[in-house]
């Protein structure tokens, strides 16, 4: 069965773009990742599925269940995140994990103590007192306290020192492991490339990749670089150009041996061609 | 259950410090009228010939000489403006304060519909005027009896009725436009409350403007016409009941759809 299946999303904020026509599938079980800069749609996306906000167009489901007309339904087994965590500032810790306990209508204690004492967070203060990156840890004890099975998570590391972050990755696995689905909306490369095992590329609200990361990732560019006096201007497949004195870097998606014809005929110091990093190529669905 | 007990919790130094400040005020009031009925002789006929200040808050229709006439008028401004200025902030804030603080998207992300959301927190709302109203009502009759003044039982019970009804509509379209805003709540609730108050004025004070009486709720919480007739006028109650349930109607029919952002 999907965790989540979108189609033909729409959503927009009066003139502002919010997501145009986005389809996805997450499988159930998978640690799926979301990624895109800033503003590329994410959190609406998010919002959406959660029901914060109404689609103009389109349908999605979580759990073969239409997300508007099954929403409570839905949120009973939905763990979800913001980017943002936000809570009564008046209310202890405490008080603010067993209220929502009680809003699911369950008992988490054992749960949320255990994930308290895993993520070192002191659940007699009050949350006026609270760093960002306690308000963030507070946000995933109760979104993970009743055992979802499917945890939204929106930028989850930010504000968490690395040590915590470590923590964190090693719960969402252990969810994982269990069966959980985990839908993980990041513009941090590297913890996608690391913890996920399909991902979806989204830039100005539209998808624009969506695959397993390892495929992703192999896109047949390379990251060159040559030494010398050079001249690349009818060479195809160039993108990204860096150019220094006397020396240019590029990502290059083209022909090796085309390359190598039109540099050979040139006064080359020195070419180094490597595979580029997970960043670079990510890149390249950001730039237009 | 579980959002009324926290709307509750959450307001319960705000309820604390009104209701006490209303209760106080009012006590003052009884405990000072022994000490100025002294003092009345031809006050009465004073203030019953202020002309449009007068008619404006109904001294003309009740002797400030006796302890009703006087509670009917002062304590009823009090409990009136005070008790409504009360209802409208709580009401104003209800919905709104929940994206105005950011916490919309927590409390939203549990297995609560938005409609249970605005039920708990309309019923935690008129829980709040009902428990004000209780509190002063009970101070008000304990410090008449310990000012030595009998308890007009109907009368003063019939005036706070009638407050409560007044604050109970002002909750109910205070809590229908809290549904559309997400910041500057407190002005705007205490805007609306002002705004009827002095409505009232000037549907006392000219003729031309009574009709002004069918859209105020001070117009049948009028301490001195309650007390002069020993009733409210179901008509102006009528009204002012569809008013309270329109907004909270609009309230509920608003946030089911809106958007959180």
């Amino acid at each position: 069965m999907d965790a989540i299946m979108v189609s033909g999303l729409t959503k927009s904020y009066g003139k502002a773009r919010g997501i145009d026509s986005l389809s996805l599938v997450a499988g159930e079980g998978e640690f799926f990742g979301f990624i895109g800069p800033n503003g590329a749609g994410k959190s609406t996306t998010i919002r959406t599925l959660l029901g914060f906000v109404r689609a103009d167009f389109g349908r999605a489901e979580i759990f073969g269940k239409d997300i508007t007309a099954c929403r409570e339904e839905i949120l009973r087994e939905v763990g979800y995140l913001p980017s943002e965590a936000v809570f009564y500032p008046g209310m202890r810790v405490g008080d603010v994990i067993r209220f929502s306990a009680k809003l699911r209508g369950r008992d988490c204690g054992a749960e949320a103590g255990r994930l308290c004492d895993r993520l070192q967070l002191d659940t007699k203060k009050r949350v006026r007192e609270l760093s960002f990156g306690n308000r963030k840890k507070l946000g995933i004890v109760c979104a993970l306290q009743h055992m979802p099975r499917l945890c939204i998570l929106d930028e989850p590391t930010s504000g968490l020192d690395p040590l915590m972050q470590r923590e964190f990755f090693a719960i969402l696995k252990e969810k994982n492991a269990a069966g959980a689905t985990i839908f993980l909306s990041s513009h941090i490369l590297s913890e996608v490339q690391q913890y996920c095992s399909r991902a979806a590329v989204i830039r100005e609200g539209r998808l624009v990749a969506c695959d397993r990361v390892e495929v992703l990732a192999d896109t047949g560019a390379k990251r060159v670089h040559v030494r010398g006096n050079v001249d690349i201007a009818g060479l195809a497949g160039v993108r990204d150009v860096q150019e220094g004195e006397r020396e240019i870097r590029f990502l290059y998606s083209g022909q090796v041996k085309e390359l190598l014809s039109v540099l050979c005929r040139q006064e080359v110091e020195d070419l180094t061609v490597e595979e580029p990093d997970l960043e670079e190529i990510f890149m390249h669905y950001y730039k237009k | 259950m579980v959002l009324i007990k926290h709307e509750l919790r959450g307001q319960r130094v705000s309820f604390a410090v009104w209701t006490a400040a209303v209760a106080f005020l009012l006590a003052v009031c009884i405990f000072i009228f022994p000490q100025m009925q002294g003092g009345m002789d031809g006050m009465s006929e004073m203030f019953a010939s202020m002309g449009g200040f007068t008619e404006a808050f109904g001294m003309d229709r009740v002797d400030f000489g006796t302890f009703i006439g006087f509670y009917a008028v002062e304590c009823g401004n009090i409990l009136g403006l005070g008790g409504a200025l009360f209802a409208a902030l709580c009401a104003v804030g209800v919905l709104a304060k929940e994206e105005r603080e950011h916490t919309a998207e927590f409390l939203l992300a549990h297995p609560v519909s938005r409609g249970c959301v605005v039920a708990q927190k309309l019923a935690a709302l008129l829980l709040e005027v009902f428990l004000f109203n209780v509190c002063v009502y009970l101070t008000a009759v304990a410090c008449t009896a310990l000012a030595g003044e009998e308890v007009l039982w109907g009368e003063i019970t019939l005036l706070h009725v009638a407050y409560l009804l007044l604050q109970l509509e002002l909750a109910g379209i205070c809590f229908g436009i809290s549904a559309f805003l997400r910041r500057g709540t407190a002005g705007i609730g205490l805007g609306v409350a002002m705004l009827l108050y002095f409505l009232n004025l000037i549907a006392n004070m000219s003729k031309d403007a009574g009709f002004l009486k069918y859209i105020t709720p001070f117009a049948y919480a009028d301490g001195a016409g309650i007390v002069g007739s020993r009733s409210l006028d179901m008509g102006l109650v009528g009204c002012g009941m569809a008013y309270g349930l329109f907004g909270a109607a609009v309230g509920f029919f608003r946030y089911t759809r809106k958007d959180i952002v």
